[in-house]
């Protein structure tokens, strides 16, 4: 039985309106998150690490950023650079494209939101966002972890100070996984979401080093 | 009998919620604004209220100016205010004032110049309805939460 202590995960949150992000944060915070917002994707970016250009990381080592961050999770429009502008800028990004992204918006619009489940989202929430959904976030943020875990033990690197001294959940990730994919079908979200490279080698436990 | 006024003002703010929710003003989105104030953040809801109705006064402003002049009307920056004040409202739980926005919007789409005047009129209306019915459930919740505190 691998139980650990359960980590505090840092999600940065991204969102042009005021009243949107003060429920975000607050949401979050009840759900047992640290939480950063950002009124842009720019300055989302900037707080990632990413420079100027938005070509270039600062570091491709995230021990470099202030605070490791979890999961972003972003406003769908915003002006100048949207939420989905915002995802591929990660997912073109080696140091941030494995940082799992979540899009929320006010409007239900099917092809906005199949594009962005195709393109890298791990989920589309629709505002305003409930407490509910906010359970549907720590299974993405474990399954990024995975992926980490994973990539690591590829490479036979030694496991960096990036994940830090965290302590993973272990039990039911891959359950929560499963209920996590049928309520975005229920939700009428596209089913067909393909997650390219994600696999679990591992089965349903990790082991804490 | 500080302990029986305080069960008398719950029955008004109980009846009062009762009929905003019935009349379609709020929604449960409101309600949850409720869930998330806690001991930590014990002004959260009348902090998110009080940046709505600031920011919406604002939108609200902005949208008469830009309808001043039927000729060059900006219908465009129109539907991105109205847009953003949807939003506000429907995170709140403001349902009967995004509904507005929606039909308003619509009149936007249309360059309809006098829809949109017309829009504006039942959107302000609205809006301060339902401002004057949050600043009584408040005093309500004020009274309420002093006389808990005097039993």
């Amino acid at each position: 039985m691998a139980l650990a202590a359960e980590s505090q995960f840092h999600v940065l949150a991204v969102d042009d309106s005021l009243i949107d992000r003060k429920l975000i944060e607050r949401l979050l915070k009840t759900s047992s998150f640290l939480v950063t917002t950002v009124d842009s994707g720019s300055k989302a970016l900037k707080f990632l690490g990413l420079g100027e250009d938005h070509g270039s990381a600062s570091s491709s080592s995230s021990e470099q950023l202030e605070a490791e961050v979890n999961m972003v999770i972003t406003d769908y429009c915003m002006p100048e650079m949207t939420g989905y502008d915002l995802l591929k800028k990660m997912k073109e990004s080696s140091a941030l494209k494995n940082i799992p992204v979540v899009i929320m918006s006010s409007e239900n619009v099917p092809a906005r939101i199949n594009r962005c489940l195709e393109d890298g989202a791990e989920e589309f929430l629709l505002k305003p966002v409930k407490l509910s959904d906010m359970n549907k976030l720590r299974p993405h943020i474990l399954k990024g972890k995975c992926k980490e875990q994973q990539g690591k033990n590829n490479n036979n690197d030694d496991r960096s100070s990036s994940s830090g001294s965290r302590d993973i959940i272990t039990t039911n990730a891959s359950s929560n996984l499963n209920s996590t994919k049928r309520k975005a079908m229920d939700e009428g979200l596209s089913p067909e979401r393909k997650r390219a490279g994600f696999s679990r080698k591992n089965g349903n436990s990790l082991t804490v080093l | 009998m500080l302990g029986m006024g305080a069960g008398r003002w719950e029955e008004d703010m109980s009846r009062l919620l009762a009929l905003l929710f019935h009349q379609g003003v709020l929604d449960e989105h409101f309600m949850q604004l409720q869930q998330l104030q806690d001991e930590s953040s014990p002004n959260f809801v009348s902090e998110v209220i009080s940046i709505y109705f600031r920011e919406s006064e604002k939108l609200l402003r902005n949208i008469r100016t830009l309808l001043l002049d039927r000729e060059c009307t900006d219908y465009k920056k129109i539907g991105v205010y109205l847009n953003h004040l949807m939003g506000s409202s429907s995170s709140i739980g403001a349902n009967l004032v995004r509904n507005v926005c929606v039909a308003f919007r619509a009149a936007s789409e249309h360059c309809n110049w006098a829809g949109c005047l017309r829009s504006l009129a039942v959107l302000e209306h609205e809006y301060c309805y339902l401002k004057n019915k949050l600043h009584e459930l408040f005093q309500v919740y004020y009274i309420q939460t002093i006389c808990m505190h005097s039993s």
